[in-house]
């Protein structure tokens, strides 16, 4: 086999994985709190436009990505406000959710339509990006890949070591009991929501700043949706979500590879793979029944403070 | 300061209270948005929602597009009263029209008065076939219904893209991706001389009247709602969670199904890529507006309707973009559910007692 298009194959997978990293992080913060929020499509699509609008009228990299995180968090605290405050059905908000952020960006989104973001400069981490094949593959990436990874090992910390990671967790595993030790659940759940909805702004933001680079009308494509389900998949643990987001990843540049690699069927079958791997995914891991795998117990319940 | 707390009766007007309040709040945003983007409100809210209802072509297109709406909405509210959540009803719609619409192209050219019903069961069939996936996996492997009926609706729409690329194109249709045009046998009668409301809002009522009398009458409503509402209830009165998932996901799929053929033989008259506009996702707005009563999906979606019909009209008079149907609707799903509140709790003004 050629190795240089090993190298770009395995170049273009975490490309194609990062967003789905990003979200992933996003969504399982927020569920090892207790909040089943299916609104990350939709906070996807915003932070994907608020990161390209801000790129476009100049800004750096950096703020464009700050950016899409402030719009991601903005538009998850309504989602906070309405299940938090006002008790509505976590799973309609959360729908409510994708459903705004797609017309939001859309209606936002049309006059970007065409153009183009400007490149993000590589970091090639020295020696290494040297290396044959991998140093292309994994040592030449935009920083934010490198960010991605990064998060991933913190969040596996602040969850299991941190004293703080440890609160959430109770608030997430039984928050009646968590609320009588005298933690605020709502607060807390606020905290993740905010936070999750940064981080799924961010995995937005890298699909118009570095994947594509361009915005369209519902380009996330059920991404958001994929992440939710590699929450499952990783049986809520975050170093977990990286081997399962280069796994989807890996699917999606077999779709877009397929012609090249000489499979010749119609193209939507290829692109049917990701959904069906989707699925197949969380029956394996549904399927198996093992206790050390469970949903945090409070998940997707609505905490009411009882005077 | 503002505080709320529990009611201690609840009447059955507290729950029509808030769709109103709701519905005011949205028509508010509604206004300050219009104002934001330098247009008048009234006049602007006059324009895209009044003007289009003042012809039988405005009231003819409100129908049609109310049609899957009503349709969907009954099967959802059903689906949602047992805690069901079927997401996937855009795929199972997808799927019955595609499923119905090769029954009719099979048949294509033969007269009978059987080719109709035999194309709206093809395309129910389509439709519970793609209910009953997740069902499958729900009940056997305990898989989450949300996300697998979800990715469906993406397979169903690629595989309807491939079929209409494909096998069901039409020969002589110079390689565009469109089926034939179905012939007279397998296309549902217009109700109005003009505009495409069509034979399916006659169906869509037939199912709200059908659902109102499943969750009133039939012990199987009163089943699925115990278990929507305590599944522990439901165990001890001895009712089977896995029944009552099967049930909703079977209904909620056959009947997208049939809204799916009904959209292609009442509406488009062939196969084509896009065959609806999400309808199978506004139906869950249009379910929540009528909070689950099967019968109050009427109204809820005829409203809903309308603000499709407004979209349209804000596109060609006011110059903004077809999305804001979008904004509009997630406003409203939005509002509904934040003052959904207030059918449990009551805002009080003044001091903490």
């Amino acid at each position: 086999m050629d190795y240089g298009l090993l190298s770009s194959i395995l170049h273009a997978v975490l490309v194609a994985s990062t967003p789905l990293v990003f979200a992933g992080l996003g969504a399982l913060i927020q569920e090892r709190a207790g909040v089943l929020n299916l609104g990350i499509e939709g906070l996807m699509i915003v932070g994907a436009l608020a990161g390209f609008a801000t790129a476009l009228s100049g800004f750096p990299i950096l703020i464009s990505i700050i950016a899409a995180a402030l719009a991601g968090a903005l538009l998850a605290s309504i989602f906070a406000l309405l299940v938090l405050r006002l008790y509505a059905n976590p799973v309609a908000t959360g729908l409510a959710l994708t459903l705004f952020g797609l017309g939001l960006s859309a209606l936002a989104g049309a006059q970007y339509v065409g153009q183009a973001a400007p490149q993000v400069d590589a970091w090639n981490i020295p020696i290494l990006s040297h290396l044959p094949i991998a140093g292309h593959a994994l040592f030449s990436h935009d920083p934010l890949v490198y960010l991605s990874i990064s998060l991933a090992v913190l969040m596996w910390w602040f969850i299991t070591k941190s004293r703080a990671g440890l609160i959430l967790r109770a608030v997430g595993e039984n928050h009646s009991a968590a609320h009588a030790l005298g933690f605020s659940v709502t607060r807390i759940r606020f905290l993740a929501i905010i936070t999750g909805g940064a981080l799924a702004g961010i995995g937005g933001s890298y699909l118009t700043l570095v994947q594509t680079p361009l915005f369209v009308e519902g380009m996330t494509a059920g991404r958001g949706w994929i992440a939710l389900a590699l929450v499952v998949f990783a049986s809520w643990r975050p170093l977990r979500v990286i081997v399962g987001a280069y796994l989807f990843g890996s699917v999606s540049i077999i779709q877009l590879h397929g012609q090249a690699l000489g499979v010749s069927v119609a193209s939507q079958w290829l692109s049917m793979l990701p959904y069906l791997v989707t699925i197949g995914a969380l029956v394996i891991i549904a399927g198996r029944g093992n206790f050390s795998h469970k949903a945090p117990g409070s998940l997707g319940v609505t905490f009411r403070e009882s005077k | 300061m503002i505080f709320v707390e529990a009611r201690s009766e609840t009447h059955w007007y507290h729950e029509w209270v808030a769709v109103f309040v709701a519905l005011s709040l949205t028509v508010v945003t509604a206004s300050i948005l219009l104002a934001v983007m330098g247009l008048e409100p009234v006049s602007s809210l006059q324009r895209i929602f009044i003007r289009p209802l003042n012809s039988v072509y405005g009231v003819s297109e409100l129908v049609a597009k109310a049609t899957p709406l009503i349709t969907i909405g009954v099967a959802l509210a059903l689906g949602f009263r047992a805690g069901v959540w079927n997401i996937g009803a855009e795929g199972q719609l997808v799927m019955g029209g595609l499923c119905g619409g090769a029954v009719a192209l099979g048949f294509w050219g033969i007269d009978g008065f059987w080719v109709m019903p035999l194309v709206l069961l093809g395309g129910s069939l389509g439709g519970l076939l793609w209910g009953a996936i997740p069902a499958f996996l729900k009940v056997r492997f305990n898989a989450n219904e949300i996300l697998v009926s979800l990715m469906l609706t993406y397979v169903a729409i690629l595989l309807l893209s491939v079929m209409v690329h494909g096998p069901l194109r039409d020969p002589d249709g110079f390689n565009f991706p469109e089926s034939r045009l179905l012939h007279e046998a397998a296309t549902l009668p217009k109700l109005f001389p003009a505009g495409r409301g069509h034979f399916g809002f006659i169906f869509a009522i037939f199912f709200a009247l059908l659902g109102t009398w499943i969750v009133k009458r039939w012990h199987l409503g009163f089943e699925m709602r115990v278990t929507g509402l305590s599944l522990n209830a439901a165990r001890f009165a001895g009712y089977s969670r896995d029944r009552t998932i099967w049930t909703a996901l079977l209904i909620g799929g056959a009947v997208s199904g049939f809204a799916g053929v009904v959209e292609v033989t009442g509406n488009i008259g062939q196969l084509v890529p896009n065959i609806s506009p999400s309808y199978g996702f506004t139906a869950i707005i249009v379910a929540f507006l009528a909070r689950l009563h099967p019968m109050a999906v009427i109204p809820a979606g005829l409203l809903v309707a309308l603000s499709y019909l407004a979209g349209e009209a804000a596109q060609l008079s006011l110059g903004i973009p077809a999305a804001s149907t979008q904004v509009f609707q997630g406003l409203l799903l939005f509002f509904l559910l934040g003052t959904s509140l207030l059918v449990n709790y009551r805002v009080r003004f003044g001091r903490a007692t």
